[in-house]
């Protein structure tokens, strides 16, 4: 048993961090975020340069050949600052089911250009009537000529907006709910037949309501078998998510940790108040409880899937109930600074309850729990 | 990064295992898992089989008959006990007044007292809390004055716990009463045969005498029984509540309650279905083992870095306040577990050797008792407040 990161790990962990340190000021961040873009081009091809959009594929392509503790130290890095750019839509979500499901060539020219930065990709999965459900799949795809076109709608995909391809879930046999029968497409964002309606949310990132009308798509792979790789990419999301999240926790404690320090209320700072100190030492104590589990989820990719599946369950839920504690406390304790738009710590704030509403919610993943209940962790 | 066991811890794990397949004697295990009394026989009986086996004194140096394990192997050997229902070792010997001893003590007090605490021969209890001395430890007021060879001590402690079962207490008393608080406080090893001393039992709500106060009136105390300086008994005192607590996040007890709390929920019958198919109850077993797998995985990081030589200090104080709330709420489920089966109190039906009739479902008659019983978790050993003081001025600076 070791929770010391490798020298790779490190590496990568030191290489975030100063990008984030040096790239990624508050200022600058607000600057990208209310541009029509909603991020900045230019530092997704500096995470290009530093490698970072190959993190999790083979070196074949460029690749970090990383697992769940690297893409960790990214995404944890990524949440202290954070970061707009789409990493989880391209290479976590996308990118991930592409490198799992896609031919040999089709990873060959896919996987290549995301490591380059030349492609932002978004996977539409969810539907407006699923919810958190990735089997609830009313879309559908049908051959045509050499090729296939997509009916449906999709929910909430997030970066769909200023994607160039979309990573498309529909279904080419079953009915809505079936476990089976899913397919995964590449479809171009800007086809015919293809629309969609752009947002911002609330948390500063950008999604899409998007809708296809016999949009041509291009099958990954084999018809009917994309579930299980499906699922493997939504873990590796979810790994993502938790770490984010527990980077943005950590950054919300300092920021109020130092602000209960500096703010003086009846002649002292209002840390010296007892009723203060235990609720911030509840919040650090949220945040050691999110990182736990982000090392857990993160080191638990490998094992069968029902103590996979229960772990990362658990740990997206925890994320899901410590992050709400922690960032309605943070505003708690900022007063009426926490409630403001110029202050950093609002969006920290607002990301780590949003990242509660991706890839399932906590009572999503407590249902998932409660139906793994007997799977036993020591057979692990 | 790796959180799995390396072959070696593993190794170790399965030594742990055996030996408590062959040696934990299975009528005190039963007593255990049924909430039973233990006796004081029962406990002193598997502590020689430890010393025995040279795995009583898990924290000691080697020197003195410890088993000079990593904080990742002791981490492992109270994980299993707490698996097969070992008793819990007394710690007040062991673990408490034996490395004040083995730090501040001299070579002859060492002599006298080491052998014999390793040997579970004489039993130790606690003499800190006073009446007006509960979270503000320092406030003490039992005074020691020394008269020629001896100190006459004078004054009550209170929560003692096991002290009537006690042959010698180590008391904080004040030798300074003019001094600063901390500063005029001393470390003394008193023999409870001592003329003088009255031990009266403290009936807590669960209707245990599990407690007691001691008075102390005009009690002879040789000056050679003073552990450390006079006056400097505050060190020993804050040595003692820092020193190493690896188990102090009961992850061993809380996932035993918890698998035994899955066997009752899928038995015990509602509306025609197992109970841990409702709801309501499945949603909070589901909320005790999220947070059951948060804590496993904070106290693993943490024996981590002890392991890397760090020493954990106020970061035991979270697992001290992680631990006991998640041990109370899972006696919270056993309590609506039994449904109206947790109203009966029968004290007769504790005891091993009780052969008549149960109320209700077997498990159910020492679910309430259990769980005002462990409402103490969150009080003793620095009640979860002064736990959080401790996190907001060491860890927070604030």
């Amino acid at each position: 048993m070791d929770f010391k990161l490798s020298d790779e790990q490190r590496m990568l962990e030191e290489t975030v961090g100063r990008l984030v340190r040096d790239g990624y000021p508050f200022d600058v961040r607000e600057k990208a975020r209310t541009s029509e873009l909603g991020y900045s081009t230019e530092m997704w091809q500096q995470f290009a340069e530093l490698g970072l959009l190959g993190v999790p594929f083979s070196e074949d392509f460029g690749g970090f050949n990383g697992g769940g503790p690297e893409l960790m130290v990214v995404a944890e890095g990524f949440g202290r600052g954070l970061v707009l750019e789409p990493y989880l839509a391209t290479v976590v979500l996308s990118g991930t089911l592409i490198n799992s499901l896609g031919s040999d060539s089709q990873k060959e020219e896919l996987i290549s250009a995301i490591v380059g930065g030349e492609v932002r990709l978004a996977l539409a999965a969810y539907e407006p009537e699923g919810r958190y459900d990735h089997t609830h799949v009313a879309t559908s795809a049908e051959k045509s000529g050499d090729g296939y076109v997509i009916n449906g709608s999709k929910a909430v995909v997030l970066h769909g907006d200023s994607a160039d391809k979309l990573v498309v879930i529909a279904r080419t046999a079953g009915s809505t709910n079936d476990r089976n029968g899913l397919s995964a497409f590449v479809v171009d964002a800007s086809a015919d037949g293809v629309s969609r309606r752009g947002y911002e949310t609330i948390d500063g990132l950008h999604a899409a309501e998007i809708t296809f009308n016999k949009a041509p798509a291009e099958l990954l792979g084999e018809e009917g078998n994309a579930t299980d790789a499906l699922e493997k990419s939504l873990a590796l999301g979810i790994v993502a998510l938790c770490a984010e999240a527990t980077g943005a926790m950590e950054v919300a404690c300092d920021q109020t940790l130092d602000y209960i320090k500096e703010r003086q209320q009846f002649g002292v700072a209002i840390g010296k108040f007892q009723a203060l100190q235990h609720r911030m030492v509840e919040m650090r104590m949220e945040l050691e409880k999110a990182r736990s589990m982000t090392i857990l989820a993160a080191c638990s990719l490998e094992l069968s899937a029902p103590v996979r599946a229960k772990r990362l369950a658990a740990a997206k839920a925890l994320i899901g109930k410590s992050g709400r504690k922690v960032a309605e406390e943070a505003i708690q304790l900022h007063g009426g600074m926490g409630m403001m738009e110029e202050t950093a710590l609002s969006h920290y704030a607002k990301r780590i309850v949003m990242i509660d509403h991706q890839l399932g919610d906590l009572g999503y993943h407590m249902q998932q729990l409660e139906n793994l209940l007997d799977v036993d962790e020591d057979a692990a | 990064m790796d959180i799995n066991y390396t072959p070696e811890e593993l190794a170790f794990r399965d030594e742990v295992r055996a030996f408590l397949d062959q040696k934990l004697p299975k009528e005190i295990a039963s007593k255990v898992k049924k909430n039973q009394h233990l006796g004081k026989e029962d406990t002193i009986r598997w502590q020689k089989i430890l010393n025995e086996k040279g795995w009583m004194a898990l924290h000691w140096p080697k020197e003195h008959g410890g088993t000079g394990w990593s904080p990742i192997q002791k981490h492992i050997f109270e994980e299993e006990c707490a698996e097969y229902g070992a008793p819990t070792v007394l710690p007040f010997g062991v673990n408490m007044v034996a490395p004040v001893i083995i730090k501040f003590g001299t070579e002859e007090q060492k002599k006298t007292y080491l052998p014999s605490i390793l040997n579970s021969d004489v039993w130790w209890c606690q003499g800190y809390s006073e009446p007006g001395a509960g979270s503000d430890l320092a406030g003490l007021k039992t005074k020691a004055v020394r008269e020629g060879d001896h100190y006459v001590v004078n004054g009550q402690k209170t929560w003692t716990t096991l002290g009537q079962h006690a042959d010698w207490i180590f008391c904080l008393v004040r030798t300074d009463p003019n001094a600063k608080k901390q500063e005029g406080i001393s470390f003394l090893l008193i023999d409870m045969q001592t003329p003088g001393i009255t031990v009266r039992p403290l009936i807590t709500l669960d209707g245990e005498h599990e407690v007691n106060e001691v008075f102390f009136d005009d009690v002879k105390v040789p000056v050679e029984n003073l552990v450390g300086e006079e006056n400097k008994g505050w060190t020993c005192a804050k040595y003692l509540l820092t020193f190493e607590r690896t188990g102090i996040a009961g992850v061993g007890q809380s996932k035993a309650a918890l698998k035994h709390l899955k066997e009752v929920a899928g038995k015990v019958q509602q509306n025609g279905k197992p109970l841990i198919e409702d709801p309501l109850f499945r949603n909070r077993l589901a909320d005790v083992e999220m947070e059951l797998m948060a804590l496993e995985m904070t106290n693993l990081r943490t024996v981590a870095a002890a392991q890397a030589g760090g020493v954990p200090g106020a970061e035991s104080s979270f697992l001290k306040i992680m631990g006991t709330e998640l041990r109370q709420e899972i006696t919270d489920l056993f309590r609506r577990a039994a449904g109206p089966y947790a109203q009966p109190f029968l004290p007769e039906t504790f005891e091993a050797d009780y052969d008549g009739e149960m109320v209700g479902p077997d498990f159910a008659n020492s679910v309430s008792t259990k769980y005002f019983n462990m409402r103490k978790l969150s009080i003793f050993g620095g009640s979860n407040e002064i736990q959080k003081n401790i996190i907001a001025k060491m860890i927070l600076g604030l």
